[in-house]
């Protein structure tokens, strides 16, 4: 199956208009993306989140694939219930064996945070599922809290940026590396800007022979503070100035994808979010200073991996 | 007090909802303070509005671009905005046109 978008317009939709998203979110589009690019049916368990109280406001729904609403933490152990359930009936031969694939929605608060441990829980048991995470770095659905996917020196309502504090004061977890540290097949980080480099990784995740995980970098206008319209462009300067690097491990080896270039200042990608106003003055340039550092470093790390294969 | 207990009683086992797809009801296009307008004469249906668009506005039939569901496109402009031709131009809504 070749990635054609005039081809792809020819599958049936996976969700629905009429949901609750703020215009410009990017969590319907990644969505969208990803259950556009499986070749199999798709049986979906979603995490507490915007896209859940946005995409299922009882009676109604968006889906148009099945999906389980879940709590906030258990998204992933969800999934590997759907996963052991279907087995067991096709070895009890009460359901014929089946092409499907269960894809696991989930923010960056479920993932990062809330649900770190039930994600990790199955991973180790090797439940066979697409893990996504939505990273808008942030919990936007209750009101633009901080989370622990959320840059050091981010303006949330939980991490002000005044005279007492610039913004969030710790760094944010790499999540990405840590599921990458459980050895499973396939784990990778998209935007959902590059969306050929996005649904390739979707093919590969659902290709895998054991559980798969994407972190999807998904700008939140609301919660960020730049026009709607935007969306897509502040996705392509995060990739472009490093702060999101594209990438994927395969079987414990790491590959840059896309352009594996760095081409811009972090100012660049900031400059373009109202969150990071404070980091654009002087008095806070050493901060600045700081976390570009930090970018070229991990970036250098990364690069490292990637050469030495591991 | 007992029409609200029926009411309760009339949803189904686990909440199952089973009606795929019926947020369509919901005209979200209330929400647009500007339409997108495409130009179709520099159109080349590359489909990247489409599969950009947050809220599935882009109506496609046969490989074929054909226009906008303004019942729900909210006129978030990133249609606008990713289009490689720049052939789609937001025009704020006046409703006495
Ligand atoms: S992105 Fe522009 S050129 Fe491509 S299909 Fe949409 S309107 Fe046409
Ligand atoms: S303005 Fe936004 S919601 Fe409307 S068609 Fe364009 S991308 Fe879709």
């Amino acid at each position: 199956m070749t990635l054609k978008l005039q081809a792809l317009t020819e599958r049936p939709e996976t969700l629905a208009s009429g949901h609750g998203l703020c215009p410009g979110c990017s969590e319907s589009v990644v969505v969208r993306m990803v259950l556009m690019a499986l070749a199999n049916p798709a049986v979906v368990s979603l995490a507490t989140g915007c896209l859940e109280v946005s995409s299922t406001r009882f009676p109604d729904t968006a889906w148009k694939v099945p999906v389980i609403h879940s709590a906030f933490e258990n998204a992933a152990s969800t999934a590997s219930g759907i996963e052991a359930a279907y087995k067991a009936l096709v070895r009890k031969g009460r359901m014929a064996e089946r092409p499907l694939t269960f894809v696991v929605f989930a923010g960056d608060g479920a993932t990062y945070d809330i649900g770190l441990q039930w994600l990790s829980g199955a991973l180790e048991r090797r439940h066979r599922f697409v893990y996504v995470c939505l990273n808008n770095e942030g919990y936007m659905n209750t009101g633009i809290q901080r989370s622990g996917a959320t840059l050091k020196g981010t303006w949330t309502t939980t991490t002000p940026a005044g005279a007492a504090t610039a913004g969030k004061v710790d760094w944010n977890k790499d999540v990405t590396a840590i599921v990458a540290a459980h050895g499973i097949p396939y784990v990778a980080q998209a935007a959902v800007h590059h969306w050929k480099d996005l649904m390739t990784k979707v093919r590969k995740a659902e290709a895998a022979a054991g559980p798969s995980f994407i972190n999807v970098f998904a700008p939140c206008n609301r919660g960020w503070r730049h026009e709607p319209e935007d969306t897509m462009n502040v996705s392509r300067l995060a990739v472009e100035s490093g702060a999101w690097p594209l990438y994927e491990v395969i079987d414990g080896a790491w590959h840059m994808t896309g352009s594996g270039r760095k081409t811009r200042p972090v100012a660049d990608y900031m400059r373009a979010q109202g969150r990071f106003k404070h980091l654009m003055t002087e008095a806070n340039a050493g901060l600045l200073a700081e976390i570009q550092a930090r970018i070229d470093s991990e970036w250098v790390r990364l690069q490292k991996r990637c050469a030495s294969g591991v | 007090m007992t029409s609200r207990i029926a009411e309760w009683k009339r949803i189904s086992a686990g909440g199952l909802v089973s009606n795929p797809g019926s947020s369509e009801r919901v005209q979200t296009g209330a929400w647009r303070t500007r339409r997108p307008v495409i130009d179709f004469s520099q159109c080349t249906h590359c489909m990247i509005c489409w599969v950009m668009c947050p809220d599935t506005s882009m109506q496609v039939y046969k490989d074929r671009l054909t226009g906008v569901d303004l019942a729900h496109c909210k006129g978030c402009g990133i249609c606008a905005s990713e289009c490689p031709k720049h052939c789609i131009q937001m025009v704020p809504e006046d409703r006495r046109v």
